[in-house]
């Protein structure tokens, strides 16, 4: 026993873990002990402690292990690990959600019961870095300069390879329909999360109602090709063009304001585009939204069984291929990957030029912007339009994807994601946008069935990448030029 | 005449709950310089605990009104402060020295999480309270048989606030903890250097938040009668409206900005257009900060060169 | 010859505070005139009003580069620099610390640089005009960090450099905007002896090679006595004393005001010793 908590205060970890308890069943003694059930004659409670029990064993167990991780002590976190495993394996592996052992389970269904191993998995993972570490002496922290170049070189490796895959997935055998709509998704928010980048990570703007932009660029296409017929690859130009103008026209009134002024301005504006949305009935249709929108044509050749009326041909028929939805889904999902693989290289380009590096010493300091004759709005105002225009042409490609549109799609929660992307990716890192999204995006989309318990991670993944990782996953900041060539020496 | 009474009535009460959350996101960005995205939720969270309470009340059949509200007042407070206590513990703590966006980030997901929380364990669907108080006082009638008329919850909503103002402002003004606070404020590592435990007082700040947010959940429950897991985005984001409105930072900006949004919100509602009341809202807060970038009551920013 | 920089009446209030008070002085070319003062004399609110952080309650303030006439009260900030050509560092030093050393010399030159990339146009297309300017641009970067000697740690993040590689860092910066007034605010607070006469040598040399006019606030007396061609004093926001560098060492109002007792002997001495240890200096 002395041995399992060696090097730690067991006082003091009993108070914790006694704290850690009360509070857990304070906490969730009214909102989840009770459950408000309406009946006939209003609402009526029911109790349902045996919840709030759990609750409160797996926040006793997961306090007494992340206290002794704290205080670098790795005997207990290993056991706490190796138990909350074998609660959950146990039921898993004998039988399913019907066996007598099911009350161990967390989660009404298995696949999450499974994802719930993530849990103790991560304790044992902790405790056995501490105790590798505490049976080694500390490695000295040399070369760290070279270890950093391998590393750019791994990630420009990883890069390119990512491109290559991506180009190669949908006619690879393991390009399901299903999968390609599932990336076409993440592709798109890679591509919001590179559009915003260029304000949030690159000119340090908080801008809390980039979705508004979005929104812009979605109604753009759906109005211009319902009024006038326009085609997609009309629009999408057109469609980045008003979103731009509209980040330019709302930036100039507010890009003077300082940090959080901003957020709160650049949210209430993100507000008020859907109120506009969805109570100007005669233009957008209001809440009903716009349906019907032209999905985009392969050189005029229009993804359908069918010929159109006039006459032509269809992509199947010109190509000799026997109609099969797959193509539009894969042609979707290739016009999106060229689409932010051009913001990609937008971005990458433009930090390289001038106004790239203005953004960067802008985000620093202002007061010392001002100093060397930049004008603070001026560079500011380009970076605003310039992310908006991104999220313009990302709206159109939604609105053309989805076929319709409606105000529902544009609210502030999807700003906070697309926001919580860049923040999580790392600031300014184009690659950690990828994985971020991919995190944030692709695996919640594998869990759709899961509707309500996946908000319910996708909140606590957040905070939990955030506390494991503050500067986000890929922080590393490249120099935009360089005086010597790399490696050096110097 | 009559119906402009009854819009100030509506605008004053709405405007007590918007300013009593916003006291919490202006307290939290005054010490710690964050905003605090997951208040709103706790807000809503305090509506949840009102409503149960005043339900279990029920069962076991404490009618006698006043009491009833004294208890769920108390248990409200003190359960929903733990929630503004963890999520501070919890998802802020660790990032108190990371770049200003990462408790943004958590404060996002930590208004995600709980929200969703809620709707796990409670349903997604509005729950209806039968109404507990009634009646009220007729104001001033008009020929045409309008009458202007405050109901006894909205002076009971009105009374309330001015009492916990007044609670409040002696908090910060009169004892060691405002002081500890307001020191906090004004520098962090001095006051640690002076031995205020800054720790502490930051927590104690998220348990004052809560605890006014508490409240405003309960008058929330009392006055509309419906309350479901999304009611705290919405008031989060027209508090934190009225908290920058005023200033942030600022407590008496906070109040009155809150008194601000809700006055320009019921009358818009009553002489324009209740689709367009957030746009307004909005738009006085854009032309406030245009021409007075930090806030009604904000001390004016000096550029330190 | 008109000077450089001529300041009329300028006075600067905060509400019911007099930070600068009716003060006016000049500058000339290819001469470093420092301003001295106690703390609090105002020296650097004059600075705010010059490169247009403040806007000045009254006065005029005139600059007669080669680049034209321009009345800086009547500039926003950013054009004082750009169109006028005044450059200035800072009290406390602020360098894009993230950001690296050679990428600290190109944002000074940003104007230039973003002519020359057409708005970003020529620059994303990568045409060869954009890339000439650039090319210049990183050679007069590197003549500069050659003159500092940090042209080994051009790479290397500002916010990593030793304090004395900063404030030069500073000057170079400000440097690489091509001014005609280069205004210095405390440039050797913080240095080390052998450090501040770096910073002498530099400054002089900035002087004569470049001809431009150099403004200084300055606590150290061993740099302000050294290389000062002019020497303005600041007291409570009043100019009590201008003049070359000896007739000040010996005006008794400066000694009173920096040491309040008018009747010891060699004052001179004492000012320098007693300023060099200053803590509120530094």
């Amino acid at each position: 026993m002395t041995g399992l908590l060696a090097g730690l205060d067991g006082g003091k970890l009993l108070r914790h873990v006694l704290g850690a308890v009360l509070i857990t069943f304070l906490m969730t003694s009214l909102i989840v002990g009770l459950e408000l059930v309406a009946t006939q004659t209003g609402l009526s409670l029911r109790p349902r402690y045996h919840i709030v029990l759990y609750c409160v064993v797996v926040v006793a167990l997961g306090s007494a292990a992340v206290f002794a991780l704290v205080e670098r002590s790795w005997r207990l976190p290993m056991l706490v690990g190796v138990v909350l495993a074998a609660l959950l394996l146990v039921p898993l592996l004998t039988g399913n959600l019907d066996s007598d052992l099911a009350f161990l389970l967390p989660f009404p269904v298995a696949p999450l019961n499974w994802l719930a191993l993530f849990l103790p998995a991560f304790i044992l993972m902790r405790a056995g870095q501490l105790a590798y570490a505490s049976a080694r002496p500390p490695a000295a922290a040399a070369r760290r300069r070279e270890l950093s170049r391998t590393g750019k070189l791994i990630s420009m490796g990883l890069g390119l390879l990512l491109i290559l895959a991506a180009f190669a997935f949908p006619v690879s055998p393991w390009g399901s329909r299903q999968l390609v709509d599932i990336l076409t998704i993440v592709l798109i928010y890679i591509m919001l999360g590179w559009g915003l980048n260029i304000v949030v990570g690159l000119a340090g703007l908080l801008d809390l109602g980039y979705v508004a932009f979005y929104a812009v660029g979605a109604y753009s296409y759906a109005l211009l090709s319902e009024y006038f017929g326009w085609s997609f690859w009309v629009c999408l130009p057109l469609a980045g063009l008003f979103a731009a103008s509209f980040g330019i026209v709302l930036g100039f009134p507010v890009l003077r304001l300082r940090g959080d002024y901003l957020a709160i301005v650049t949210l209430g504006f993100g507000e008020i585009i859907r109120v506009v949305l969805i109570n100007w009935y005669e233009f957008t249709g209001g809440p009903d939204g716009i349906g019907g929108i032209p999905r985009p044509s392969f050189f005029g050749l229009p993804f359908q069984a069918n010929a159109p009326k006039g006459g032509g041909e269809t992509f199947a028929s010109f190509f000799g291929l026997s109609f099969d939805p797959y193509h539009r889904i894969a042609f979707l999902y290739y016009v999106i990957l060229v689409l932010a693989l051009f913001t990609n290289w937008f971005t990458i380009r433009i930090r390289k030029l001038p106004i790239g590096r203005a953004w960067e010493a802008l985000r620093e300091d202002e007061i010392a912007c001002r100093a060397l004759g930049l004008n603070p709005t001026n560079v500011k105002l380009a970076a605003f339009g310039i992310g908006a225009m991104f999220a313009g042409f990302a709206g159109s490609f939604f609105a053309a994807r989805q076929g319709f549109i409606s105000p529902e799609s544009f609210v502030f929660i999807e700003s906070a994601v697309i926001l919580s992307i860049v923040v999580l990716g790392g600031l300014g890192s184009q690659l950690g946008i990828v994985f971020s999204a991919a995190i944030l995006i692709g695996l919640p989309e594998f869990f759709r069935e899961l509707e309500d318990y996946r908000m319910l991670a996708f909140g606590l993944v957040m905070v939990l990448i955030m506390i494991w990782k503050p500067t986000g996953l890929v922080s590393h900041r490249d120099p935009t030029i360089r005086l010597h060539p790399r490696g050096d020496g110097r | 005449m009559e119906y402009f009474l009854q819009q100030l009535v509506n605008g004053v009460t709405l405007g007590a709950v918007y300013g009593l959350i916003a006291i919490g996101y202006s307290m939290v960005y005054g010490i710690i310089g964050m905003i605090n995205f997951a208040h709103g939720d706790i807000f809503m969270i305090g509506a949840f605990h009102a409503l149960i309470v005043f339900l279990i009340l029920g069962a076991v059949g404490i009618s006698w009104l006043p009491l009833a509200l004294l208890i769920v007042l108390i248990v409200g407070i003190l359960l929903t402060s733990l929630y503004g206590w963890s999520v501070e513990r919890i998802a802020y703590r660790p990032l108190r020295s990371s770049p200003r966006l990462a408790p943004l980030i958590s404060a996002i997901g930590a208004s995600i999480f709980l929200q969703n929380y809620v709707q796990l364990a409670q349903g997604a669907r509005p729950k209806p309270l039968s109404q507990m108080v009634s009646g009220g006082i007729t104001l001033m009638e008009s020929d045409a048989g309008f009458a202007a008329r405050v109901s006894y919850i909205q002076i009971v909503i009105v009374l309330l606030t001015l009492a916990l103002m007044a609670v409040f402002t002696w908090l910060i003004k009169g004892t060691a903890l405002g002081r500890a606070q307001r020191a906090c404020e004004q520098d962090r590592k001095m006051a640690a250097l002076l031995g205020v435990d800054v720790d502490r007082t930051i927590s104690l700040t998220f348990v004052i938040g809560a605890s006014l947010a508490a409240v405003a959940g309960l008058m929330f429950t009392l006055y509309y009668g419906v309350i479901d897991f999304f009611i705290g985005f919405v008031a989060g984001i027209k508090a934190f409206t009225a908290a920058v409105l005023g200033g942030i930072g600022s407590l008496p900006g906070a109040m009155l900005g809150g008194l601000l949004i809700g006055l320009i919100e019921a009358f818009w509602s009553g002489y324009f257009s209740v689709e367009y009341k957030d746009v307004a809202s909005f738009g006085v807060l854009v032309l406030v900060l245009i021409f007075r970038p930090t806030g009604l009551l904000g001390r004016p920013e000096i550029e330190k060169v | 010859m008109t000077p450089l920089l001529t300041v009329e009446h300028l006075t600067m209030r905060f509400g019911g505070l007099v930070a600068v008070d009716d003060v006016s002085f000049t500058a000339e070319q290819s001469q470093i005139t420092s301003i001295i003062g106690p703390n609090g004399a105002g020296k650097t609110t004059m600075f705010n009003c010059l490169t247009g952080f403040y806007q000045p309650t009254t006065g005029q303030l005139t600059l007669a580069g080669e680049r034209g006439d321009f009345l800086l009260e009547r500039l926003d900030g950013h054009r004082i620099v750009r169109d006028a050509g005044v450059a200035r560092t800072f009290q406390n030093i602020r360098l894009f610390t993230g950001m690296s050393v050679l990428e600290n010399l190109m944002v000074a030159q940003h104007t230039e640089q973003m002519r020359a990339s057409g708005w970003s146009m020529k620059g994303l297309l990568g045409l060869p005009s954009y890339r000439r300017a650039e090319e210049e641009a990183v050679h007069l970067a590197r003549s500069w960090l050659d003159r500092i000697n940090l042209t080994d740690k051009a790479d290397w993040p500002a916010g990593a450099l030793a304090y004395g590689d900063q404030r030069r860092l500073e000057i170079a910066r400000a440097m690489c905007t091509k001014p005609v007034l280069l205004c210095l605010d405390e440039p050797a607070a913080g240095l080390n002896h052998t450090e501040s006469h770096e910073l002498n040598d530099l400054l002089r040399w900035i002087k004569e090679i470049h001809g431009i006019g150099i403004l200084l606030i300055e606590h150290d007396m061993s740099v302000v006595m050294g290389i000062s061609d002019k020497i303005v004093v600041l007291d409570y926001g009043k100019k009590i004393a201008e003049g070359t560098p000896a007739e000040i060492r010996d005006d008794p109002r400066v000694i009173k005001a920096y040491l309040g007792e008018p009747e010891e002997e060699d004052l001179p001495d004492i000012v320098a010793a007693d300023l060099d240890l200053d803590p509120g200096a530094r």
